[in-house]
């Protein structure tokens, strides 16, 4: 197949941010007339790229060419007067004015400068008409739903003479509707020769519309394929950075468990997770795997109660629960080690001591102090069974390591006894030998009968503690695997890359 | 501005778009006084109680639109009552003390105005400083420069200047206006031109509804901001000297809380604190219901002025609470 010219070409691309190398090396080639898929994890440098080609980084090393011509951009503006365009996942519009105008701001067209606001209005009409779109140009841009405000950013970016049009993770907030009217409007752009750089977690997405891509693992390219010519399975392994066969069988005994602890009937919520059915027992380990935004994290939150529900219902041994506040959850003994410890965990400049009481102390209410004698005891236990180091309770948290901080974090938990106890992604960070502490105390937890809802991005991991694996994919729950000895992280893998095992 | 509503309003019929239904509160409400004031007094219901309420106001008015164009970006301007008795106390200092000509004392305070405002605008840009705290310094500022000029009222006696603000424009049919009422429509009508008509107006808007989109569109959100606080300053001196006109003295007394009259004003007007939408005339509305509150109370009579404080308090507290209905409803 002949290749035509590329609109775009950005070879070697390097660019260093204090302690990381955000990209190293990077090559990336635009086709007019071709949807171009941008693949890779969280941090694997996506954005990085797009911020490098629309100039709001400088790129360390590297050269982009437009058309041809080597061009550096001192801003988005700059890039966009040179065609190329970005559309964000938020939309970046002012909902208080007219759709015509969040088209044209800037560049209204004046007559005798005064703003000409039938012209705006008709040329606004006929643009959006171009992505066939019939709508009244004068209401104002609040009165429409998310989609078709994102398409009034795409119209906004189309006006100037695009050549290139970056779409970042423009259908993560659409329903299916709304994204096969997006991907109607990207074929007829894609037609007129535009060349779409498209950001998405949803493989399928990725599947239906894009031509090629380019995948991208801890800021180093992979590779760049045609899209039909890539498995599923080998994307995901690509992006992950997992041979299949180097991956060995760890996982443990499948257990049976007869005491159901929570249970979540088609619990859900619009635009997080799509309702889902999930029971944890008594003693159990359950893992979630998925790709980053698959919804493994709404779930917990939602079990939680720190997202509002907005369909089905939970029990909790057996009794119906309104797990409607983090509150709730804490006193049906429900915890929740967050994924972020630093934003919403841990207390930086606390002591460790101070940081594992708090979850104590806001259960009792401030009038009633947990006795200072009780504080220490607790503590003392925590640290010497955690082996938190160094094992001084006075500590400031900020100075400890990261797998320590996690390890704060637990404590501050552990001492409510909770009988369910959700991790997400607790090792994620952390050294190796932490990790393995923290792998270890799952098990005795759960051993001891507690219940665990494991999240995590390592399927090994995932693996080798869970006793039944819940596998997400595009923010729906799949599959409910067993942890038996067909269940590897091939079989993992597979799952997530086709969504559902027959 | 008003015909242009007023078109809309017609092609679409039935549904009036919700941006406007504020204004026609403010109207309504403004004639519903009028109506009930014509009805318990004798002589209310005239043309001239209106002119009046525009006669004494036109100040206020003035300097209201300095405040919109503030307030539609989402900032707030504190210093515009200091800089309004700065600019009488200048004038009156000059014509009286060194006997400079109008001519050349009102050019000087509105350029003085202007770049107070412009200091300010620059300080709220450059240094991302709240625009509530870089206002109140310029407030204490101008109010203590007042009195570096003089501590005592100081009465103005120029000529021209008394004869100017003692003319009487008569209308039709025994009506009259003055001077400052006409200077007060042309900044009303210039204003509006200006927000509907141009790229500066249209990026006022914008940068309400949200600077950070404004600023990745690339429109000029710097430079808008400095813009609205010189606005609001040339706006605040000029207001100054048509209260010279209408007191014929500077004090460095005169338009004590005339900041929060206008913030009240255009808040009644329908204009959202959070910046993005309103329009002028629903200022204009503002202040003429804030100005009949007064006439009603002298035609009572028997009630004390700060009846007039009490019901702008009641007034304030069902707009804010309008305000927000409105904009809970719209986020739906």
């Amino acid at each position: 197949m002949d290749v035509p010219a590329p609109v775009l070409r950005m070879s070697g691309i390097g660019k260093q941010f204090p302690g990381v190398r955000a990209l190293d090396g990077v090559d990336l080639r635009l086709l007019p007339g071709e949807v171009h898929a941008l693949m890779g994890e969280n941090g694997a440098g996506k954005s990085t790229l797009i911020k490098v080609l629309t100039g709001v980084h400088p790129a360390d090393s590297g050269t982009i060419e437009l058309a041809g011509r080597t061009v550096s951009f001192a801003g988005p503006l700059e890039a966009q007067q040179a065609g190329i365009s970005t559309v964000y996942q938020e939309v970046n519009l002012c909902a208080n004015l007219s759709v015509a105008e969040n088209i044209f701001i800037g560049r209204e067209p004046r007559r005798r400068g005064r703003i000409d606001w039938k012209r705006m209005r008709a040329r606004a009409a006929e643009l959006l008409r171009r992505l066939e779109l019939d709508i009244d140009v004068s209401a104002p841009l609040s009165s429409y739903s998310l989609a078709l405000q994102q398409m009034v950013a795409i119209a906004r970016a189309i006006d100037v003479e695009a050549r290139v049009l970056i779409l970042d993770e423009p259908t993560s907030s659409l329903d299916a509707g709304e994204v096969r009217q997006l991907f109607h409007v990207m074929r007829r752009l894609k037609e007129e020769g535009i060349a779409i750089l498209f950001v998405s977690h949803f493989l399928d997405q990725i599947y239906e519309i894009s031509d090629r891509m380019t995948i991208l693992r801890n800021g180093r390219l992979v590779g760049e394929y045609l899209t039909r010519e890539l498995s599923q399975v080998a994307l995901v392994s690509k992006m992950i950075g997992q041979e299949l066969a180097e991956l060995e069988r760890l996982h443990g005994e499948a257990r049976t468990f007869d005491r159901p602890l929570v249970e979540a009937r088609e619990l859900g919520r619009t635009g997080a997770v799509e309702p889902f059915s999930l029971t944890i027992h008594e003693g159990e380990v359950v893992g979630l795997a998925g790709l980053l935004g698959s919804g493994r994290t709404e779930i917990a939150r939602l079990l939680f109660g720190a997202d509002h529900a907005t369909g089905g219902e939970v029990a909790v041994g057996g009794a119906p629960a309104a797990l409607r506040t983090p509150r709730a959850a804490m006193a049906h003994r429900i915890a929740f080690c967050s994924e972020n410890r630093k934003r919403d965990g841990l207390i930086p400049d606390l002591t460790v001591r101070e940081n594992i009481v708090l979850a104590l102390q806001a259960t009792r209410g401030w009038t009633r102090p947990v006795p200072r004698d009780q504080q220490d005891e607790l503590v003392g236990r925590y640290i010497k069974a955690l082996k938190i180091s160094p094992p001084n309770p006075d500590h400031l948290v900020r100075n400890l390591s990261g797998g320590n901080q996690q390890k704060v974090l637990l404590a501050r938990w552990l001492i409510l006894e909770p009988r369910l106890l959700i991790l997400d992604e607790p090792t994620r960070g952390i050294d190796v030998g932490a990790k393995a502490e923290i792998q270890r105390l799952v098990t005795e937890l759960s051993d001891g009968g507690m219940a665990v809802l494991f999240i995590s991005a390592e399927l090994e991991e995932v693996l080798r503690l869970s006793h039944r694996v819940g596998v997400l994919r595009d923010r729906r729950l799949v599959a409910d695997l067993p942890n038996d000895d067909t269940l590897t992280t091939d079989t993992l893998m597979e799952t997530i890359a086709s969504g559902g095992r027959a | 501005m008003t015909t242009a509503i007023l078109d809309r309003l017609g092609a679409r019929g039935r549904s009036v778009p919700a941006k406007y239904v504020p204004v026609l509160v403010t109207a309504g409400l403004f004639v519903a006084m009028f109506v009930a004031g014509g009805i318990r007094y004798e002589g209310f219901a005239t043309g001239q109680v209106i002119l009046n309420v525009f006669i004494d106001n036109a100040f206020l008015l003035v300097v209201a639109v300095g405040m919109t164009f503030v307030i539609l970006t989402g900032g707030i301007d504190l210093s515009v009552g200091s800089v309004v008795a700065l600019s009488t106390m200048i004038s009156a200092s000059l014509m009286a003390g060194p006997g400079w000509p109008p001519y050349l004392v009102v050019p000087l305070v509105l350029l003085i105005g202007s770049a107070l405002g412009l200091v300010m605008g620059y300080i709220v840009h450059a240094f991302d400083i709240q625009p509530f705290i870089v206002t109140l310094a310029g407030m204490f500022l101008a109010r203590g420069l007042c009195y570096t000029i003089g501590t005592d009222s100081i009465p103005i006696e120029d000529p021209t200047f008394t004869a100017f603000a003692q003319t009487r424009i008569d209308l039709f049919a025994d009506l009259w206006i003055s001077p400052s009422v006409v200077i007060a429509v042309v900044v009303v009508l210039v204003a509006a031109y200006v927000l509907h008509y141009t790229r500066l107006g249209r990026t006022v808007y914008a940068t309400g509804g949200s600077e950070q989109s404004a600023l990745l569109m690339g429109l000029p959100v710097g430079r808008t901001k400095v813009a609205v606080y010189t606005i609001s300053g040339f706006c605040s001196a000029l207001g100054g000297v048509l209260l010279s006109f209408y007191m014929l003295s500077g004090y460095g007394l005169h338009a004590v809380g005339m900041e929060l009259d206008a913030i009240a004003a255009v808040v009644i007007g329908g204009t959202l604190l959070t910046g993005g939408s309103g329009f002028l005339l629903g200022t204009v509305l503002g202040v003429l219901v804030l100005g009949l509150i007064q006439t009603v109370l002298s035609f009572e009579g028997t009630l004390s002025s700060w009846w007039t404080k009490i019901f702008i308090g009641l007034l304030l507290f069902v707009f804010i609470l309008l305000q927000r209905l409105f904009s809970a409803r719209r986020r739906t």
